[in-house]
Formats: structure tokens, sequence, C-alpha cells
């Protein structure tokens, strides 16, 4: 094996002649505590970035259930008003941003490569650093709920109330510094899906044949890559008018608090879309599995999620209807708001289209991946409403806008993701999930869920405005707000049937083959769970749906899986030409490293000494850090990065 | 059958070779998550701008660093794309001076800007515009300092010999980040210091 | 509270618009729930087979689903924006001038308002409590005097923050008498759930003799209780609250010169009876935790003295 090789003809093998044993030399993590710091395996962040996320759902679960026995009578005081601004606050940042892109973040590192008959991801180091600042960052905002300094001013987090005369405490500076600490991980990782969408794939994989879900994760990162740093600008200034007394949104100078909405819609909007359409996707994979046929309209619905992303960053001042905007700027963002409808139909009838023309099968993934359809239409609709300036004018900052964002996020979120891991359990686990819990999980959520979040357009639509830690008796809102936290309380058994049926099926579920549901995608044509080097040989692919060729009435199979490029000198995976998928490179892969962590450590300790004002402790965690992505980017003769010998 | 798009029989290279890898894809989205967050720096700056009308700047800013200091950087930049060229042609002296150079003008964009700012009569609490001048110039200075660290190690690296006509990723990954903050400071010098001359 | 009904030509065309985009939104709720649930069950697979045991069958390409409901989509939605368009164009302004111009400035958790006027002696300054003329547009200016606020009276108008450092303009009209509730929607802070206010509308002449009795200052103490309540007043609470007429004169809080002519106390938290005045006085911080009044520890004999004087200004 030649370090320094410019040029080789990989070689070929037929699959039964692979050397599965020097493969798995390879790739697998170190055994111990050290590989569990330094592995860079993207299944192994992908599960790390799933377990984590679901979590912070239960943790953000749990604080609405204490809201929900604060809310259910009038005029209660089980929770201070404080105590209340800090949980619909921590609840909005906890579900929001720790876990809605995390969650899919984790599916999509956990998939992509395999979907892509590749072996990792674009960069796998990058790939672990950006799960270690999540969970870092993560850590960092909870410390300050857990203290009594969590955020209290809404997920967005309004000025002047979150200015120091308003609010001296702390707890804004967790805010602040953690976003942008959590804002880092969402960009490195946002850059790595869109590297490996583009490089990482199949030879023959065109761009008409990456898996449609696909698509998803990666309009929603460029589309993060360009918003992340407008809320991270927003969250800086504050902290700056808050430490330094700057004056941004300090009105005793010319400070401008509506600056403060515009910096932080223009991300928040684009965000919504990016927490949204990677779920969409995985519908799109999963759902046409159970009606045992191609999802209609493969290019109609790529192109809707991208036009929805695009048509995404030009309707942020929706959330600002109410603000004493000019007519003119009003009636064109309404117009945007209210088209933007559009390719969600694409989407919406593509599923139904795929229901109604194929031979469905009522699994309990099915269930999630039908329901989701009617939850989309009612959250789609009710943002519809929103979006006409003058019923938004009465419907803004009152719980129609709770309704509408919770069947959104459970119904385009929750429910795909649930279906997702009903879906995807058997090839990261190699069992089944038990399909009886499945159906009473199913059941209790979809019911809770609808309890829980229906009655709140009514209440909404009488009067009742959000953000309020209790409410008078007799207004007509007092015994919708009993159903809701029945429903709610429903919900979270759902949940809890979840977990349980994730932790019944770990130790006992039914043994999964590598393709249980006869599924089209490159990653049920390689064991469950898969080896750490994915693919013994790499797969050439020759149409959209490699597993389904010569039975879909088209012309004999394309595909080549039973035999192709071994590429075992050392970590090696296939980079291609971006469109047409035409092998370009070989890739040397970076192994097991403990410069991520020790990055996050460096970036860990920046970040709290800036919050303490220990300057000090600042410097040497960004000093840390400097050294720990030097010692990273050093180039190494086993990358192919350093000059061979002779050349000159 | 397999079609056209297939590895049987192919000889394909190993590695990263000039802009062809994930390495300078990489970069690319770096420039385009970093320009975008200047994008909003401007954006605010215009905001302030456009509510508040002519007055709230206390005086323009003046030319007198800023313009020498444009220049340094224009020069710095062409030094960079000079050793870049040279070791696409396997010219290892004229990588190794290209970013020497590169890197001391860095350095002299550095002091100047420090002080510049000392020379100021308003700190960055005095009001809003200050607030606005001197973070978004903070930031440009910050990514001039990573920039001149990165010149830094891809010197060390020229010096070490890790370079040659056909492995030399980094340099050109490192220059293209140079050219960017370049891209960025004509940006902001233009909004701060010549557009109050325009209306 | 409901906003499904309201009075007013600020309100009328909204509500109309609004019943529209609910019944077109229901319609299709119901459509889409109904195509989902018919079309699983229709072809379903039924026993339990497992899914890799039911053949793949590819159908044909249902690309017209997408087709025809993006088209008639795009009908609804279109005329829904011009819609949303029209109604926009009615009520960005009223009909005719405003007589009367209200400066109404939000602050927490309490709303103040000023009626405007060319004469400085007619103009008024009083708070949570704002009378309006029926059949009249009354103009509405909006200031932010801490943080951002919404002054929304849905059966009347939609909602407008308040915002520091900028005014913002709107208007409502009633046309028929009626005691409307509003309440702030933007979250404030700690009493955001408690800064309501009621808009009563009268008939202009009842209007007026309101603006009148308004107008007068506090009616000197009648006797030497209620000069004693007045003394009490002044020393414990006239430093944030103004009775004309008195030495009383702090503007941090509630004007308190007619304070027994409204329905309601504590930013329409409370009714306005004896008992709840008293329990408000003597411990705000219970009823409304976080406001700006603070607890005055205050004597019996003393909060006797207060609430005999208040009793007065009617």
């Amino acid at each position: 094996m030649t370090v320094s090789e410019i040029e080789r003809v990989p070689e070929i093998l037929p699959v039964s002649a692979a050397p599965r044993r020097e493969l798995e030399e390879i790739w697998k993590t170190k055994p111990g505590i050290g590989g569990w710091f330094s592995t860079v395996d993207h299944k192994e962040i992908g599960k790390r970035y799933i377990v984590t996320a679901f979590i912070f759902l239960v943790l953000g679960g749990v604080e609405a259930l204490i809201m929900r026995v604060q809310l259910a009578r009038p005029e209660q005081s089980l929770l201070t008003p404080e105590q209340y601004n800090q949980l619909f606050s921590t609840h909005g940042m906890t579900m929001i941003f720790l876990y809605a892109l995390p969650i899919l973040s984790g599916f999509s590192n956990y998939l992509w490569p395999l979907i892509f008959g590749s072996r990792d991801m674009a960069f796998p180091r990058l790939n672990a650093v950006s799960y270690w600042i999540y969970l870092a960052s993560g850590i960092f905002m909870y410390v300050g709920f857990a203290i009594g300094a969590g955020p209290d001013d809404g997920w967005f987090n309004y000025v002047p109330y979150a200015e120091r005369p308003y609010n001296p405490g702390l707890n804004m500076d967790f805010y602040s510094l953690g976003m942008i600490f959590l804002g880092i991980s969402t960009t490195v990782g946002s850059a790595n899906f869109v590297v490996t969408f583009l490089l990482n794939r199949a030879p023959g994989m065109s761009l008409n044949r990456v898996p449609i879900m696909s698509w998803g994760t990666l309009t929603a990162s460029a589309a993060n890559l360009l918003v992340v740093p407008s809320v991270s600008l927003a969250f800086f200034m504050l902290w700056m008018d808050r430490q330094f007394g700057t004056h941004f949104f300090d009105v005793s100078q010319q400070g401008q608090p509506l600056l403060w909405q515009h910096l932080f819609w223009i991300f928040a909007h684009p965000w919504v879309y990016a927490i949204v359409l990677p779920a969409m996707g995985m519908v799109s994979e999963g759902l046409p599995v159970f009606c045992r046929r191609p999802l209609v309209g493969y290019t109609p619905v790529a192109l809707a999620t991208v036009a929805t992303m695009i048509l995404g960053f030009g309707v942020w001042v929706h959330h600002m209807f109410a603000t004493g905007l000019p007519t003119l700027a009003l009636s064109f963002f309404s117009s945007a708001s209210i088209l933007i409808t559009l390719p969600s139909v694409v989407s919406v009838f593509a599923w139904i289209a795929t229901i109604w023309l194929g031979r469905p099968v009522i699994t309990t993934a099915f269930l999630f991946f039908a329901s989701m359809i009617v939850l989309f239409v009612i959250g789609g609709v009710s943002g519809f409403m929103t979006g006409s300036v003058p019923v938004d004018w009465q419907l803004t900052d009152t719980y129609f806008v709770v309704a509408h964002i919770h069947y959104v996020l459970i119904g385009i979120n929750v429910f795909p993701v649930v279906g997702a891991l009903y879906f995807w359990f058997p090839k990261m686990t190699g069992r089944m999930l038990d399909e009886r819990l499945g159906k009473w999980n199913f059941w209790t959520m979809f019911v809770g869920m609808n309890l829980a979040f229906f009655p709140m357009h009514l209440s909404g639509l009488f009067g009742m405005p959000r953000r309020v830690y209790t409410y008078p008796a007799g207004l007509g809102w007092d015994t919708i707000n009993l159903i809701v936290s029945i429903g709610a309380f429903l919900f979270a058994i759902g949940v809890l049937l979840l977990l349980a049926n994730v932790l019944v099926s770990l130790r006992g579920g039914r043994v999964a083959g590598a393709n249980p549901w006869d599924a089209p995608s490159l990653e049920w044509a390689t064991s469950s769970p898969p080896p750490s080097y994915n693919f013994a040989v790499l797969p050439e692919v020759g149409s959209l749906y490699p597993l389904w060729e010569g039975r879909l009435g088209d012309a004999a199979a394309r595909s080549s899986l039973a035999e192709g490029a071994v590429l075992d000198h050392g970590r090696e995976t296939f980079s291609v030409t971006p469109l047409e998928g035409m092998p370009d490179l070989i890739l040397k892969m970076p192994g097991d490293s403990y410069a991520p962590f020790i990055l996050t450590v460096g970036m860990s300790a920046g970040f709290s000494g800036l919050i303490v004002h220990w300057w000090w402790l600042a410097a040497a965690g960004a000093a840390l850090t400097a050294l720990a992505m030097i010692v990273w980017l050093w180039p190494e003769r086993k990358l192919a990065q350093i000059a061979g010998a002779g050349y000159g | 059958m397999v079609d056209t798009a297939s590895a049987h029989g192919r000889a394909l290279t190993v590695g990263a070779i000039a802009r062809r890898g994930t390495g300078w894809w990489g970069l690319l989205t770096v420039i385009a998550t970093e320009a975008a967050l200047f994008v909003y720096l401007l954006f605010s700056y215009f905001y302030y701008d456009v509510q508040f009308g002519r007055g709230w700047l206390p005086d323009p800013p003046s030319f007198r660093y800023s313009l020498p200091n444009t220049i340094i950087l224009v020069a710095s930049n062409i030094a960079a794309w000079v050793a870049a060229r040279g070791i696409q042609r396997g010219g290892r002296g004229r990588l190794v001076v290209g970013i020497l150079v590169a890197l001391l003008l860095g350095v002299a964009f550095c002091v100047l800007q420090v002080l510049e700012w000392r020379s100021l009569t308003y700190t960055l609490n005095a009001n809003t515009y200050s607030s606005v001048y001197f973070t978004t110039g903070g930031f440009h200075l910050a990514h001039v300092v990573v920039g001149v660290l990165i010149l830094l190690l891809l010197l060390l690296w020229s010096v070490l010999g890790y370079f040659d006509r056909l492995r030399h990723t980094p340099v050109l990954i490192g220059t293209a980040y140079w050219h960017f903050v370049l891209a960025v400071w004509l940006a902001v010098f233009f909004s701060f210091y010549v557009t109050p001359y325009l209306w | 509270m409901s906003y499904l009904s309201g009075f007013g030509n600020r309100a009328y065309p909204v509500v109309q618009l609004t019943w529209g985009v609910t019944a077109l939104s229901l319609a299709v709720i119901v459509i889409c729930t109904g195509l989902v649930l018919v079309g699983t069950l229709r072809r379903r697979v039924r026993g339990t087979g497992a899914v890799d045991q039911v053949p793949i069958a590819p159908g044909e390409s249902g690309l017209r689903w997408i087709v025809i409901s993006v088209a008639v989509s795009s009908v609804f939605l279109f005329a829904s924006l011009v819609g949303t368009v029209i109604v926009l164009a009615a009520v960005a302004a009223p009909s005719r001038e405003p007589k009367v111009t209200i400066e109404v400035t939000g602050q927490q958790w309490w709303w103040k308002a000023r009626y405007l006027s060319d004469d400085p002696s007619r103009t008024l300054i009083t708070a949570n409590e704002i009378h309006i003329p029926t059949g009249e547009p009354v103009h509405i200016r909006l200031i932010g005097a801490d943080v951002i606020h919404s002054f929304w009276v849905p059966k009347l108008t939609g909602k407008t923050d308040t915002i520091p450092g900028q005014e913002n303009e709107m208007w409502l009209e009633a046309d028929r008498p009626g005691r409307y509730r509003g309440q702030c929607t933007e979250f404030c802070g700690w009493q955001h759930a408690h800064m309501a206010f009621f808009v009563v509308a009268q008939p202009p002449m009842e209007f007026d003799n309101w603006m009148a009795a308004q107008l007068q200052p506090a009616a000197a103490a009648a006797s030497p209780d209620i000069q004693r309540g007045e003394n009490t007043f002044t020393f414990h609470c006239g430093m944030c609250h103004t009775v004309r007429g008195t030495q009383a004169g702090g503007t941090v809080a509630p004007d308190l010169t007619h304070l027994m002519s409204r329905s309601t106390i504590a930013a329409g938290t409370l009714d306005n009876t004896p008992g709840n005045l008293s329990g408000w006085i003597a411990n705000p911080q219970a009823i409304k935790p976080g406001a700006r009044m603070p607890v005055l520890y205050l004597s019996g004999p003393e909060l006797q003295n207060v609430r005999t004087y208040l009793a007065t200004l009617n």
C-alpha cells in the first residue's frame, strides 16, 4: 500500500470475495472509552443525535405538562409568573432548537452515507464535532435553567424586555451565548450535509437518482448556512448591549427594537422550514414502501421542497404584521405568505396520490406517515389563515397560533420522526419494533395530540392571548383549557409507549434481516445493523429504486450491487461529479480523532468564561479551540495531503 | 449492464488535487455563511441609516488610515495569488515568498486598523453608530487575524515541503479565504467610508 | 373576547374575511382527510400480511393528481389574496376624519390614555378604561414606554403593538354602545397575563357628559375623615399616582382622579368593589406578583382612611 500514490484503478470484486475482516479493522471504532470520545462513525454519531434529541423532547414535554397543569383551570397559582415564563421559554427553545433539527440531523447522519452508497460523510471529524457542540450547548443552556436563570422572554426573545434594565439576571446571557454556541453546531453540520450531497455518492447516482429524502436535508442545510448568521448576530448584539452598554436595541440612543425582530425572523422563518422539510422527505421515502409503489411525482416533490425554502426566505415579516409597518410592505409579505402554500400542495397530493394508487399495508409506520398528511393539512390551513394580514391582526399572539405551530411541529416533524423510527429501527438495531404496542402508541399519540391542540384553535378564536401564566374565568376559555390539559397528558402517555416499545424491542424484538420491508433504497442492501464500513463493495447505481429494479416494468436491472469497488487501501470512499455522479476521486477519509472532543471542551470553556466575565478563561478556551483546529487541519501523509517524493 | 458512470477499469486520482475534493467545497460553504454574516451586519447599518436619515453619523469616518489599509490588503492578496499560482506550476520559492509577503502585509493591516480605532473620538458604546461601526470592523478584523494565522500555517507547511505541483489544496483554500477577507473589507469600506459622501 | 363577531366599521370587513378563510380551511381539511381515509381503506392489504410479501405494483405516474390540486388551490389562494388586499384597503383608514384622538401608552402593566385636544384644559389623562363616542371613528396613537406591548380590543379591531422609539397609528369605531374588553397581546413580562382594559362606547351625548365629569378635578374633602384620608393617600401614594386637585401628582402610575367611575381596577384584573380595592392596596403583590406597585405595609387605620378617601373619587 503506497501512502503517496497519485492514481489507482479501483479493484472490483464480487461481494462474496470482499475482504470483510480487513475492512472491519480499517473502519471500526477503537474499543473502550477512547473510542467513545474519538469515534467519527456516522452511524454512531447519528444514533447519539437521535438519543440526545429524544431526551430533550422528553424534557420539553415535561415542561409543557407542568404548564398545562397550571393552565387547566383559571387563575391558578401553582406557578409564579417568572417560573411560568421560564417554562414556556425553555419549552420553546428546547423543542425548536434542541429537538426539532437535531433529530433530523441524526436520521440524516445515520442514513445518508448508506442511502448514497458511500462509506462516510464528507467530513467525518466535523460530523463528530457538530454532535459534541450540540450536546455542549444544550447542557450550557440547561445549566442556566437548572440554576433558575433559564430564558424567560420566549424563544423569540424580543427587546427591550430582553435588555438588562428589564432582565438583569443571567437568563438572557445563557440564552444569547448558548444560541451562538449551538449555531456553530448547526452551521458545521449544514456544511457537511451540503458537501456530502454534492460529492459523496455512489458512481451512477446522478442528481435525479438521489433518494427523495435527501432533498429535504440538503435544502434545509443550504438555507441554514445563509440564515443562522442572522440570529447569531442578533444574539451577539443583544449580549453586547447587556455586557458593554452598546446601543443596538437601546432606544435611549438610536437603538431599534424592530431590528431585533427583523434579524430574528429572517433566520427563524427559514428555520421552521428547515425543521420540517427533512421530515417531509422521510415521509416521501417511507410512505411509498408501505403503499408498495414508487412515490408519485419525484421531480415535482424535489422541486417543491426547494421552492418552499426559496419562498421561505421572503416571508419573515408575517411574524411582524402587528408592528405598524407600512401597508405596502404588509401586502407584499401577505401575498408571499399565502402563495407559499402552493409547493406544500404538491407534497400533500403526491402522498395522497401514492396512497390512492398503491396498496396500503397498515403498519405502525404507515399510520404515522399517513396521519401526518391530515395534521399537515390542518397546520397548513391555519398558517394560511394567518397569512392574510387583516385576519392575522386578530389571530396573532392568541392560542390560534399556538394551535397552528403545534400542528405543524408535531404533525410535520414529530409524527414523521416516529414513523421514521418504526421504519428504520430494524436497520439501526437489527430488530423490529413491536407492531401491537406500536398501534397503541399511535392511537394514544394521535388522539391525545388532537385533543390537546385542536381546541386551541377555538380558545384562540375566542380571544385567549398566548404566553399568559393564567387567565380570568368566565371568558369562554375555561372548559377548553381543561380539555387541552387532558389531551396533553394523553399525548404524553403516547410518547411513553413509544419509549417503552423502543426499550422492549431493543432486547426482545423480532430479529430483522437486511430488508424486512422489501424497500427499494441502498441502505436495505446491507446488513441490519450495517457493518462499520457500510458496504463491502461499493454499489454502482443505475436508477432511483435500485432494489426494485426489474419489478417496475422498466428495463432489466441496471444497478450493480453484487460486485463493485472494494477501496480497502485505508479508509476510502468515492467522490463523484455533482450532477452526473461520475466517479471523480478516491477520497482518503480521516479515522478516529480526539480533536473534535477537545475542540468542544475548549469552546465550552470559552463560552463559560464569557458568561461569568472570566476573560482569562474565555481566552484560554479560545486558545485550546484554535490549537485543536490546527492539529485537526495539519496535513497528513495518509490522507494524501502531502506532496509525494520525486515531485516538485 | 452498468452504464457509463462506472468505476470499472477507470484510473482515479487518489486524494484531493487542486480544487477537486471535499476541502475546497467545504471552504465555499464557510465563505457562504461568513459572507451572510457580513450581509446582516451591513443590513443593520443601512437599517439604522434609513431609520434616522442624515445626521446619525457623528462625522463620516476618515480615509487617513482606511485608504492605505485598503491598498495594503489588496497588495497582500496579490502576493497570495502569486504564491498560489506559483505552486500550481511547481514553484516552491514563489509560494514561500508570496505567502511571507502576504502575511507581513496582513499584520500591517491589523496594526493600522488598531491605530485607526485609537485615533477616533468615540468608543464602542458611545452611541448606536459606534456600536455598529466597531462591531462590524471588529468582526472583519477577527477574520483578518484568522487569515493571518492561516497564512502563518501555510508558510510553515510550505517551508516543511508539504506542497508541490500536485498536492497544494490547502494553499488554494487558504488563499481563497484571504481573497474573501478582502472582498468583505471592500464591502465594509464602501458602506462605512464611501456611502456617507454619496447621499 | 371572541372576534368571530365584531362591531364597527373597522371590524365588519375583517369578520367577513375571517369567516371566509375559515370556511375554506375547514373544507380543505374535510376533503383531504376524506381522501387520506378513503385512499387508505379502499385498497388496503387485509390480514396481517408482512409488507415484504405484498408485491410491488408500479401503477400509473399519478402526476395529474398534482397538476389538478395545484390548479384548484391556485384559484382559491388567489381569491384569498384578492380578498386580503381589498379588506386591507377597506380598514386602512377611517371613512372620515376622526374627531377624537387618544394617545395610548402601554407600560408594564397598565394602559395610560391621554385624550388630545387643541385646548390644553380639555386634555384628559386617565387609565385602563377608555370611553369613546359611538358612530364616530376614533384615532388611536400608540406609544411604547418601556417594552413592547400590543393594544387589542377584539370586538372592535385587530391588534397593533406599542413599540418604544416609534409611534404607531390605528383607528377604531363602535357603532353601538357597549363595554368591550381588551388585553395586551405581546409578551411583556411578569404580569402580561393581567394587563387588560375596557373600551366603553357611549352615545355622543353621554360621552360628552363623561368627558366633562372626568375633566373636573377631584372634589374637595367634605369632612375631616375624608381630609385625613386624603393626607394619608397623598403621603403614601402621591409619589406615583395623580389625583387632580390635590398634592398627589405622580405620573408613573394610573391617574386616580375619578377612580370610582371605573368598573375594574389593576388593569382589568379585579372588579372595582370595596373589598377588592382594599385587598389590592393592602397587598398588590399577592394579586399581581411583580407589579410595580409595592406593598405599602399600611396599618389598619391607614388603610381605612385611604379607602374612605378613594370612595369619594367619582
